[in-house]
């Protein structure tokens, strides 16, 4: 196993914690639709990935706790707003169904890129987490895709109309999961991860080929201003009322056993 | 595709804060932010068979394994009859694969014309009891197996 340099510690701690809370935020959102889901199926289906990505957080944190960082429930429940690097896409509240199919589908083809890339990463925890996690985000991905499609090009005009609307509405988000740190060029050099920037232009082919197959209109990214600032610890209001519920019985008796 | 989620949508979409009503109270914060009225407007019944057809679900366990047939599922198309079948079947263990098969696609007799495959008592010789037997072993063989194969997975 390769022993990375103590320097790059601070970089990979940014990479999983930007993974991480992105994990636990979104799964806990996908979450709040458990027993609310449209019909049986689909509420057993997204509940199952809900859990899938609190999973994941789960394996991002347990590295970070191995680079000297709390233990992963402490990480998970016990941080405020601020000291969280998740994008502002997973804060938002769910709203509609068709709300929350668009950010799933938006979200998880930057999950399945991502992970592809650090498939080869030099940072063996990532590259073992990568390959473990690959069919089930596989499954999110054909999930999101089918559903996406199902409502935008199959389903009525409603639907359509509503797909559209929720597009608009998830694609500037979506284009804040890509906010450069600036330990984007150091993870590239030193061959852990090739940076948002690539990840950016890989995801957008993918999402360019469903929206189209699903008859809807990406908006141009040149035109749209990307909600940056979750990376840097800058959240919406959304947040810390998130983490007061996801973290209220915990806190409530931080030392009992569970 | 009524029901709670579209109120919430409705509610939420608008931007505009909900009629002045009481509204349900639970425990479940969720609930509150839905904000549903507690008496709620009549619904329009919804049309006869408004329902996505339903899907037979086939799982195999593992590749070479026959087909067990295990449920259905409704979907509005083999993709999402899959895409739901997935979780709904194969969720809790091991899973090869899942076949999908439209219940409309499956022919058989009426329940009125089983009798058909009623035989006579005199023509007992020509069931196979031995062939029976044949798949009890085969059957008892590969529960033996998957047996072992757990044991050795523990």
């Amino acid at each position: 196993m390769t022993v990375l340099p103590v320097e790059l510690q601070p970089a990979l701690k940014d990479l999983l914690y930007r993974m991480a809370d992105d994990a636990l935020i979104l799964g806990h959102r996908h979450s709040e639709w458990t027993g609310l889901g449209p019909i049986l199926e689909e509420d057993i289906a997204f509940s199952s990935i809900a859990q899938d990505k609190i999973g994941h957080a789960y394996a991002l944190y347990q590295p970070l706790h191995e680079l000297g960082e709390p233990d992963p429930d402490r990480i998970a429940f016990f941080r405020d707003a601020p000291d969280f690097r998740c994008c502002h896409l997973v804060e938002y509240p769910n709203g509609g169904y068709d709300f929350s199919l668009m950010r799933h589908l938006l979200f998880d083809v930057a999950e399945q890129w991502r992970y592809h890339l650090l498939e080869s990463s030099r940072y063996e925890p990532l590259a073992r987490l990568a390959r473990k996690v690959r069919g089930e985000i596989k499954y999110h991905v054909f999930h999101a895709t089918q559903w996406v499609i199902q409502l935008g090009a199959r389903g009525t005009e409603e639907s359509h109309q509503r797909m559209q609307q929720a597009l608009e509405r998830v694609f500037p988000l979506a284009l804040g999961i890509f906010e450069v740190t600036p330990y984007d060029e150091l993870l590239a050099a030193e061959g852990i991860f090739p940076g948002e920037r690539v990840l950016q232009e890989r995801w957008l082919e993918t999402i360019s080929s469903v929206i189209e197959q699903a008859t809807l209109q990406l908006p141009d990214p040149q035109t749209v201003v990307p909600a940056y600032g979750g990376r840097r610890g800058i959240h919406t209001e959304y947040l810390q009322p998130l983490l007061d519920e996801m973290g209220e019985v915990i806190r409530s008796e931080p030392d009992a056993e569970w | 595709m009524g029901g709670m989620w579209h109120l919430s949508s409705e509610l939420a979409g608008s931007g505009m804060s909900a009629p002045r009503t009481v509204t349900i109270q639970s425990l479940d914060p969720r609930i509150n932010r839905l904000r549903i009225p507690a008496e709620l407007p009549e619904f329009t019944p919804k049309p006869m068979l408004d329902e996505w057809e339903p899907y037979e679900v086939f799982w195999k366990e593992k590749p070479g394994d026959q087909p067990v047939h295990v449920g259905t599922v409704r979907a509005p198309n083999p993709e999402m009859a899959l895409v739901l079948a997935k979780e709904g079947y194969c969720r809790r263990g091991k899973t090869y694969t899942i076949w999908i098969v439209r219940t409309a696609d499956i022919y058989t007799f009426s329940p009125d014309d089983t009798d058909i495959f009623a035989t006579v008592p005199e023509k007992t010789y020509r069931e196979p009891d031995a062939y029976k037997v044949v798949q009890k072993i085969l059957r008892l063989k590969r529960q033996q197996q998957r047996e072992r194969s757990s044991e050795e997975g523990e």
